[in-house]
């Protein structure tokens, strides 16, 4: 049981003072432009919630947003099994865990520009790893500059290489603290393999991986960096992410009310995909 | 059982295979690079890293990176604990709604905040230093260093802090001498994880700097958009970068693993 004590207030309060003064004031402009029309010169004019209903018809903001649907739903379904999957089959004992531990972690350590680079340079055509292999030794032309499906598959392959780890990481952390003796009970039981994985382990890591799919879904929608620095959101507009396409509409073309009103937009859809996933997900705890 | 080995084992193939090329790449001449295929350097070359070394606007920009993301953990750690620990311990009025609006901030896209950041860091006169980044990091690192200690310290049982009150400890004293020391292992993995996320973000980084403050990654982008096509200078940087990020790991390998797994969320 837990003291009621609301002088606990006085602990939190530097943490709310510190995050509210790097959330609320940024929020508060981005609403306060959302609502503006701007000629420069630091002149505004009202204009209510005409760049909401702007941004909601408009086919770019249904085009982006399409996108990135599909570029997450499409990472989700690929790096949360695997991720499973390479976590029950990492050994539980001895020093290869560290080992496996520490190689994994690696692509999570690397600035997300760096990603973006270190996969321009993996995929050239040619001279680029994965560019030789596939053009000079199995004869798949692949340019990734000049085909969205080949962008498109490099983004994800990108991302999947980049954050699977992550999911590892937290789905090993759930199974670790399964006791062995829910094995032995099984083992006593004759449970298949299948049945151990659907009643065992899969219900010890609903939690950890209720963590990893939110992360990755928050993560990933707001992807900008790697997609940036590897295809620019090309070829076309192929691989154009919301962010992407955001920042654009913002710092392109300083069309600052209607980025506002769609960077609010944004902001909501996450907020509500979050908060509907996280109490499904809890509600039968407690 | 040895069978299943394969699966990590083609998984970790798959994570080295672009971080040896990148690795291959920064120890080849521009021209070896441009000429042509080959697996292995065939003239090898400490150029890429001799630049790199000598020029200030490039080893500067490590530094920059490594000072800021320092900043960053100390500030969200001392921020963190007191919060981590009334959320284990007491309940308050609105501490649910609170803990959800703490999460909440890692939803925010980076890419919105960037103009007002830049607007809100120039107004109160941080802009292009240190302190502005690493304040700007606290926004996503801040909930996460909550979040994490919440759950180590929640393992800890309460009859330590009674017990301490009982042999006469002051609450400052009992937190810094018997608290802090208990829950070291928690604090080390949530270390990791803040210098992790402050140090592979560059979308702020590069927002809130100009030159004196210049993230490393920053200064890559630039070459790489400048300097014509170094693509051998390029990823000698990049491996620089991934450095830092190994040695930390090493440190708290044993310790990774259980981060995350004993949140409360």
């Amino acid at each position: 049981m837990k003291t009621v004590n609301n002088r606990a207030w006085l602990f939190v309060l530097p943490v709310v003072i510190l995050v509210a003064f790097n959330a609320l004031v940024p929020l508060m402009t981005v609403v306060n432009y959302s609502v503006q029309e701007t000629f420069g010169n630091n002149l505004f004019f009202w204009q209510g919630l005409d760049w909401f209903q702007q941004v909601l018809r408009s086919d770019r903001f249904h085009a982006a947003l399409g996108r990135q649907a599909l570029f997450t739903v499409t990472i989700l379904l690929i790096e949360i099994p695997l991720g499973v999957v390479i976590a029950l089959a990492m050994p539980r004992k001895g020093v290869w865990v560290s080992v496996c531990l520490v190689l994994m972690a690696l692509p999570l350590l690397i600035p997300w520009n760096v990603v973006g680079s270190m996969w321009n340079i993996f995929t050239l055509p040619d001279i680029g790893l994965l560019g030789y292999l596939m053009n000079d030794v199995l004869g798949i032309p692949y340019n990734m500059t000049r085909d969205p499906v080949a962008a498109w598959a490099t983004v994800i392959a990108m991302d999947v290489w980049h954050w699977t780890s992550l999911v590892v990481l937290l789905a090993y952390a759930g199974l670790i603290s399964i006791p062995d003796a829910y094995y032995q009970a099984a083992k006593i039981d004759g449970a298949t393999p299948w049945a151990v994985f659907r009643y065992i382990q899969l219900p010890k890591m609903k939690r950890v991986l209720t963590i990893a799919i939110l992360l990755r879904f928050m993560d990933s929608f707001n992807i900008y960096t790697e997609p940036f620095v590897l295809t620019g959101g090309g070829p076309g507009n192929s691989t154009t992410l919301l962010s992407i396409d955001l920042v654009k509409l913002a710092l392109g073309q300083f069309d600052l009310g209607p980025a506002a009103a769609m960077s609010l937009i944004y902001f909501l859809i996450t907020l509500l995909v979050s908060w509907v996933f996280y109490t499904l997900m809890t509600r039968n705890e407690n | 059982m040895r069978k299943r080995s394969i699966v990590p084992i083609l998984y970790i193939l798959f994570l080295l295979l672009p971080i040896y090329w990148l690795v291959a790449m920064s120890f080849k001449t521009t021209n070896e690079i441009l000429g042509g295929f080959s697996l292995f350097p065939q003239v090898w070359t400490l150029e890429n890293y001799r630049v790199i070394f000598t020029d200030p606007t490039w080893y500067w920009g490590y530094i920059n990176s490594i000072a800021y993301v320092s900043l960053n953990t100390v500030i969200s750690l001392v921020a963190a604990l007191p919060a981590a620990y009334a959320f284990s311990r007491f309940s308050f009025l609105g501490d649910k709604h609170l803990f959800f609006w703490l999460l909440t901030n890692r939803m925010a896209p980076a890419a919105v905040f960037a103009l007002p950041f830049f607007q809100l860091y120039s107004a109160v006169g941080l802009f292009d230093t240190y302190l502005a980044v690493a304040l700007a990091h606290t926004l996503f690192n801040i909930p996460l260093a909550v979040w994490i200690l919440e759950g180590f310290m929640s393992g800890v049982p309460r009859e330590l802090d009674e017990t301490a009150y009982v042999d006469g400890h002051s609450f400052p004293s009992f937190f810094l001498r018997i608290f802090l020391p208990t829950i070291k292992a928690g604090i080390g993995v949530t270390a990791f994880f803040l210098f992790m996320f402050s140090w592979v973000e560059l979308l702020l980084a590069k927002t809130l700097t100009a030159v004196e403050a210049k993230p490393i990654a920053a200064t890559m982008t630039k070459t790489a958009s400048s300097a014509g096509y170094e693509l051998g200078l390029l990823a000698a940087a990049g491996v620089l970068t991934i450095i830092p990020g190994a040695v930390v790991i090493y440190f708290v390998r044993n310790y990774i693993a259980k981060g995350f797994a004993l949140g409360r969320v």
